[in-house]
């Protein structure tokens, strides 16, 4: 199962946990099980099928956006980030 | 005394009490502080600004900040009138805000001086931040002057004049092996683990006002006008943002008659993520870094929406320098005016060039270019594109020989005085 990380305004879908640990082998499979247990969170962060403007998921590190969006494969192993989009530099 | 009344999402408009947040819990928009601009229109006059210290505390009573400071005495930076730059390309009316003259060398003393302010009154007592650079400079001279601990964390290819100024303050470094992007995820996990002053992640609304103050003090520089242009870097797309909000809250206070700026977002090639959606009008698509720019390089920019929206608005345009662009815009500046900026201020000379070039600007225009970065943090990129110095012995025969030889041209003049 992948290691799923969450910001901490989306913890109330995990019961307060940081991190939830969830099968799936694309995102979007791995989205769609956390909704099944917390529903609401899909559409918490995914607008008309695609990742909100004010999100970013990253796989391994990896901004989805810079690959397959939400068709990016997951592995067992693999850890996924959900996050808010925010920059300073 | 604060006037600041709430934090509210510039999204959805759900608003939040005053606390260490910077994401609506709704929607996920970035907050922004709000203002009881009944009481500062009471308050707040010219003549009390014009009476205020000769740093962004003139501006206090616009800033979420309350009694407790850990002053370097940021802002309140010289604007130049460049006629030798604008004789150079062909303007009238050209002027350099330079703020790289502040405490820590950049603009970004202005955020840091007000987000610090805040972490002090909430308590903390640790200060981190995700950096590009000047913020990792800003934050660590905070953090010493105000005896908090402190956390920087930067990409590990960063200029050495900034990594090595950082270290001087004495903070703990963490060198990231990656580009900002990698960076400021890394941080922004962090932030939901260690509960520490993130500046610019969960104090970002605080933050980010501070920049506003670079549109107060242009426009009291000016005589209270605004400009007809004001060329900017962007990164983020924070500062653009804040400085027309600047121009505007001094519009709705009575301060200034109109805002007519046209606002120009300038970035490098290499990471122009703004510029490419303004000129496609499209959406901003993240890209992936690859500039001698570091200081703006960031590829999925958080507020690039409300930039791009600024952009629109105000009736402005966009312009990429490549890294060539960069470095000339560099020495033009310096060779013209006097004055080493950074490579982001090579990027905004190269804009104005740029623009000159295509016949957007008009020769009359009030211009402002904003430089938020001083030259000697990145002196690495431009040391292969200037000339050797030319090395003689201390004496008086050879100096004359190289007179002679080397500058024969000049025609200087000999004579015993």
């Amino acid at each position: 199962m992948a290691i799923v990380r969450l910001a901490t305004p989306l913890r109330k879908f995990s019961n307060g946990k940081p991190e939830l640990k969830v099968e799936g082998s694309t995102l979007d499979e791995v989205i769609h099980n956390i909704d099944v247990k917390g529903p609401g969170f899909k559409d918490k962060i995914l607008e008309n099928g695609k990742i909100k403007r004010f999100i970013n998921i990253y796989v391994n590190n990896e901004d989805v956006r810079l690959g397959d969006e939400l068709t990016t494969n997951v592995g067992q192993d693999d850890t996924i980030s959900i996050l808010p989009a925010v920059s300073g530099g | 005394m604060t006037n600041v009344t709430c934090l509210k999402c510039r999204n959805c408009g759900d608003k939040y009490e005053i606390q260490p947040i910077s994401i609506c819990e709704e929607c996920f928009g970035p907050l922004e502080v709000e203002y009881d601009f009944e009481q500062i229109r009471e308050n707040v006059t010219k003549r009390d600004i014009e009476n205020g210290p000769k740093s962004l505390w003139r501006y206090k009573e616009l800033l979420p900040v309350g009694d407790k400071i850990v002053d370097l005495h940021p802002g309140f930076t010289p604007l130049h009138k460049a006629d030798n730059l604008a004789n150079k390309l062909g303007l009238k009316d050209l002027y350099i805000k330079n703020d790289s003259v502040n405490p820590t060398f950049s603009f970004k003393d202005r955020v840091v001086a007000v987000s610090v302010s805040k972490a002090l009154e909430f308590g903390f007592d640790t200060l981190a931040c995700a950096s590009t650079g000047n913020l990792a400079n800003s934050v660590a001279a905070h953090a010493a002057k105000g005896k908090l601990n402190c956390y920087i964390f930067i990409p590990s290819d960063l200029n050495m004049g900034k990594v090595i100024q950082t270290l001087a303050y004495g903070p703990n470094l963490i060198s990231v092996d990656g580009n900002y992007d990698d960076v400021n995820r890394l941080c922004t996990e962090a932030a939901g683990y260690y509960n520490w002053a993130f500046v610019n992640i969960n104090l970002r609304p605080y933050y980010s006002e501070g920049s506003k103050t670079l549109g107060y003090e242009v426009i009291e520089q000016l005589g209270w006008e605004t400009p007809d242009r004001a060329i900017i870097p962007v990164g983020s797309g924070s500062l653009l943002t804040k400085i027309w909000k600047g121009y505007h809250e001094f519009l709705d206070l009575d301060l200034v008659d109109e805002v007519q700026t046209k606002i120009t977002a300038s970035q490098s090639e290499g990471c122009s993520p703004i510029v490419t959606a303004y000129e496609s009008d499209s959406d901003i698509k993240s890209v992936k870094p690859n500039t001698i720019e570091k200081s703006l390089a960031i590829g999925n920019p958080a507020d690039g929406y409300y930039a791009l929206r600024v952009l629109k608005d105000s009736n402005g345009t966009a312009a990429a320098g490549s890294d060539n662009d960069i470095i000339e815009g560099i020495k033009l500046l310096a060779k013209t005016e006097g004055i080493f900026t950074e490579t982001a201020g090579g990027v905004v000379i190269s804009t104005l060039k740029k623009l000159v070039e295509r016949g957007e600007i008009d020769k009359d225009e009030k211009t402002v270019v904003y430089i938020t970065g001083n030259g000697l943090k990145t002196q690495d990129v431009l040391s292969n594109y200037i000339p050797d110095s030319i090395r003689i012995n201390p004496d008086l025969k050879e100096f004359n020989n190289i007179l002679d030889t080397k500058f024969a041209n000049k025609k200087i003049k000999k004579e015993a005085i």
